[in-house]
């Protein structure tokens, strides 16, 4: 399929095609490589992951492991804390996000923007790193928000205790919120408000036509929102890690990563991730109906009036909620890790003689540090290349229907997003410690599985940004006789090129802050930041701990701000429906 | 700070001038670990003490590095048997502090017959007598307080006075799942008073934490009052950095903990690993365990702080390593039925 000698130079004429070249099936070889990295990606590992699961230690059938699963009080037990977390961690999160993102798109909510930009921030913070800065906020004892509280009213009790279900439901909720945040967002965008003009002149009150008007048409979205929040709260390992593990319970991924402990029970780790498995696709395949159900006329159309409804006497109340709740997200957390990392005892209070830079050199000079950041990098770099480059090529083979089953191509695409990390993990180390493949302790096992687990990110950034690249500029191409390979470099590409640096950025994010897939695929030599975080943490490291997340922060920050410069846009709104990982 | 600093300085002059006479003994040995340019040391020395070692080491020997992977006893073991299982050779030399793992070790033949250099005047309980695994250092389990949140009168003084109610809500605990200082303290207060011990402990809902070395965090921050177990090497670095704290020896005896280390049988770095474990049985390295990290070492000529009870002057609860690696399942278990994780 290359390009002829000299064809740049020599203008457009119309050239017939070879007869063999109309004979070959050009579809072939996208489905070949697709097949192929399905099969090694997602196929083959959870083969293995039910394989195991129903294997009987003498290699037989057994349905053994899935009884003791259902059985044993401690996995129930662990099961039912997933259950209850997710379910109110999706309720708090919807309760925030929903009117929050009808605040900052429908009203005249002051400074709405810059809140926009920091519910982006609180969504590009690694939920670990939250955790572990509201351990030192919100300890029970330590916690700096306790010692405040005392300080002033001269109580005894703690006012929060972070470690609690409460408090991991909570911390939980301010880094899943942006989810619901989003989803609604961009729909209200979507929405003209000439109904809820309608009804305000048929003299329904403001309240009444938000609660009557408004709300019914943003349902789908709240609802879809709700479920996101519920699957990432499904799926995360480090908030339970560092929150439930001290107060003394489980939730399905801790359990998950302690059956890996030696005597390791692969079988029972195997039998635990697969309901995980299956109630995140039940889950998503809610979310499909109800969005699949948009049935309203006015959502989706163009050139919509949307006016801004004033507040009122309600500005300053409404803006002082959207900053007590980024307060917890971001302002708090960021504050007490800057101050853990100058600090040689973060509960002491902040004098000269308390101040060091020791933390920053011992983090630094740490060898396991030095090779994760170097890891980490390497990691997230061929991650994003592979993954921009792998989710263009089939954002715009399936926007263009270029071949056969595109639609297959596409579902099998955003599919991986049921997956939850650890289940990935469980069932990539399962797949790949054995021949033929032997990947385990390569960080080639680890670019699998974040290749796995962003390539639905990718897909439906990369979709958004080939559905707004007009077919029309590519025909006019075809017409004035350019191949497909010359329309797509000179015409498709160019103006693709933001929009699949923005998926690029995307990637490299998920990919640094990931956690839950790495703690069971790390080897020493294959180490990434956020696991030699985790390491830490055990160890109770918090000096260096607010170094190393303060340095991720960083660099997901330069990540950001890269990527809103070259779109020239918020970007949260191309953000799809897909976002879960 | 001064005062260490010149500690430090001496023990790397000390350590030079030993290396240098031992390299020019066995310049053929230095010059094959050389070539291997590295060791890989699996190890469950708390981080900063491990670092420590592994740059005195680089400074004796410039062209070997040490790769330091810090963590948890039972991690290390996890690690290891995993990697092998995936026949990945990684580790050169493996030092927990669970002697079980050791048992488990070399029935499996997985590590080398090595006997460092001047382990000989070693006592009995730091050697093995098959010549596989020595102990680096020993610790003994501790209760700690925090002096800010409990006055010195009201402090527990044995174990047994966890259990009382008053402490409900305010103890900290370190866990056998992850350290092995907190599986061999566990068994040792199994043998003393049984699980019973550990059912009423829980009954006081300790914060869990994983490292042996936490529950010395957590109580210098006051996040709780008292550790209920932890080794008292790292109760003496927080105390002396000025933080709050105060080390009670219970009088019921306190659980001796001695760390053994050994070399891979598979060690892709053979030679390195001999220097390195050569190393850090000698003398300065293991007076430097004992001078700036406050750990107990097995050499008898290395003197100790004098605010430090010395080991003789203990009474000291041992458990068999044959025993703590066969019931080392049951231990896990039935701390995580009682704690809930």
């Amino acid at each position: 399929m290359s390009r002829e000698p000299g064809a740049a130079s020599t203008p457009i004429v119309l050239r017939p095609r070879p007869a063999w070249w109309e004979r070959v099936d050009r579809s072939a070889p996208v489905w070949v490589l697709a097949a192929a990295a399905l099969v090694l990606l997602i196929l083959l590992p959870l083969a293995w992951l039910v394989y195991m699961s129903v294997q009987s230690e003498r290699g037989g059938f057994t349905l053994a492991q899935y009884a003791r699963v259902f059985a044993d009080p401690r996995l129930q037990k662990a099961l039912w804390n997933t259950v209850v977390l997710a379910f109110w961690s999706g309720i708090v999160a919807v309760a925030i996000g929903a009117p929050m993102a009808w605040l900052t798109a429908r009203t005249d909510l002051p400074w709405s923007r810059a809140i926009r930009s920091l519910v982006l921030a609180s969504f590009v913070t690694p939920p670990f790193l939250g955790a572990f800065a509201w351990v030192m906020l919100a300890g029970p004892n330590a916690g700096y928000l306790n010692k405040l509280y005392r300080g002033l009213t001269g109580a005894e009790e703690p006012l929060l205790n972070i470690f609690t279900m409460t408090g991991l439901i909570f911390v939980v909720a301010i880094y899943t919120f942006p989810y619901v945040y989003i989803m609604i967002a961009n729909t209200l965008g979507l929405i003209a408000s000439d109904l809820e003009e309608a009804a305000a002149i048929l003299g329904a009150h403001r309240l009444q036509v938000a609660l009557t008007v408004t709300l019914p048409m943003v349902l789908p979205a709240i609802l879809s929102g709700f479920i996101l929040a519920v699957l990432q709260a499904l799926a995360l390992f480090g908030s339970p890690a560092i929150l439930a593990l001290p107060a003394g319970f489980h939730t399905i991924t801790t359990q998950v990563w302690a059956l890996f402990q030696y005597p390791p029970k692969v079988e029972m780790a195997a039998a635990c991730s697969v309901p995980l498995l299956l109630s995140t696709a039940l889950l998503l395949l809610a979310q499909k109906k109800l969005l699949g159900r948009r049935g309203y006329a006015s959502v989706g159309g163009k050139g919509a009036q949307r006016r801004v409804i004033p507040l009122g006497a309600w500005r300053y109340p409404a803006l002082a909620g959207c900053l007590a709740v980024l307060a917890c997200a971001v302002f708090l957390p960021y504050g007490i890790l800057a101050r853990a990392a100058f600090s040689r005892a973060w509960a002491e209070p902040l004098t000269w003689d308390n101040f060091t830079l020791a933390n920053w050199s011992f983090t630094f000079l740490h060898s396991a540090t030095q090779s994760a950041i170097v890891n980490t990098l390497e990691l997230g770099v061929l991650t994003a290349c592979v993954g921009a480059g792998l989710a263009a090529l089939l954002a715009y083979v399936t926007t263009r229907k270029l071949v056969v089953g595109h639609q297959v191509l596409a579902f099998l695409t955003l599919a991986p997003v049921v997956i939850p990390g650890i289940v990935l993990a469980v069932a990539l180390f399962i797949a790949y410690t054995r021949p033929p493949f032997l990947l385990y302790g390569t960080l080639w096992i680890l670019f699998i599985a974040y290749l796995t687990k962003e390539m639905p990110v990718g897909y439906s950034q990369s979709d958004a940004t080939f559905r707004g690249i007009h077919p029309e500029l590519e025909e006019a191409g075809r017409i004035l006789g350019a191949g497909r390979l010359r329309v797509l470099g000179e015409i498709t590409a160019p103006l693709a090129r933001s929009g699949i640096i923005a998926t690029w950025c995307f990637i490299f994010i998920g990919v640094i802050r990931e956690l839950s897939a790495s703690i069971i695929l790390f080897t020493p030599n294959t180490k990434v930041m956020s696991v030699v975080i985790f390491d830490l943490k055990e160890e109770g490291q918090f000096g260096a701990i607010a170094v190393l997340g303060l340095f991720m922060l960083l660099m997901t920050f330069v990540v950001v701000a890269l990527m809103q410069s070259l779109l020239g846009r918020d970007v949260m709104g191309a953000r799809s429906s897909s976002a879960a990982g | 700070m001064t005062r260490r600093r010149v500690v430090v300085a001496l023990v790397l002059l000390l350590a030079g001038l030993v290396a240098n006479r031992l390299a020019l003994a066995q310049d053929a040995r230095v010059d094959a670990a050389k070539k291997e340019g590295k060791v890989v040391w699996y190890t469950s020395l708390a981080l900063t003490s491990a670092e420590k070692v592994a740059k005195l080491f680089e400074a004796a020997y410039p062209g070997i590095k040490v790769e330091v992977h810090r963590t948890g006893s039972q991690r290390i073991l996890q690690r290891v048997m995993q990697e092998l299982q995936a026949n990945i050779k990684n580790v050169d030399v493996i030092h927990t502090s669970d002697a079980g793992h050791y048992v488990l070790l070399k029935d499996k033949k997985l590590l080398m017959k090595y006997t460092p250099a001047g382990v000989e005047r070693f006592p009995a309980s730091f050697k093995d007598k098959d010549g596989y695994h020595y102990g680096l250092r020993a610790t003994v389990n501790v209760i700690a307080y925090n002096t800010k949140s409990v006055p010195p009168g009201e402090a527990p003084k044995t174990w047994k006075d966890l259990l009382d109610p008053r402490w409900k809500g305010k103890l900290v605990t370190a866990h056998p799942g992850y350290s092995g200082v907190i599986s061999t303290h566990v068994l040792a207060l199994v043998h003393l008073y049984g699980w019973d011990y550990f059912k009423q402990l829980a009954q006081n809902r300790p914060m869990l934490v994983q490292s042996a070395v936490d529950p010395s965090s957590v109580v210098a921050s006051g996040e709780r009052a008292v550790a209920a177990n932890g080794g008292d090497y790292t109760f003496y670095q927080v105390k002396k950095k000025g933080n709050p704290v105060e080390i009670i020896f219970p009088k019921e005896g306190v659980p001796l903990v001695v760390s053994p280390t050994a070399i891979a049988a598979f060690a892709p770095h053979p030679n390195a690993a001999k220097l390195f474990t050569d190393f850090i049985f000698s003398r300065p390295v293991q007076q430097a365990l004992a001078d700036s990290e406050g750990l107990y070492t097995g050499h008898p000529d290395v003197t100790y702080p004098a605010d430090q009870p010395k080991l003789s002057e203990l009474k000291l609860l041992q458990v068999d390593a044959e025993e703590l690696e066969k019931r080392s399942e049951e231990i896990k278990t039935r701390f995580v039925e009682f704690f809930g994780a």
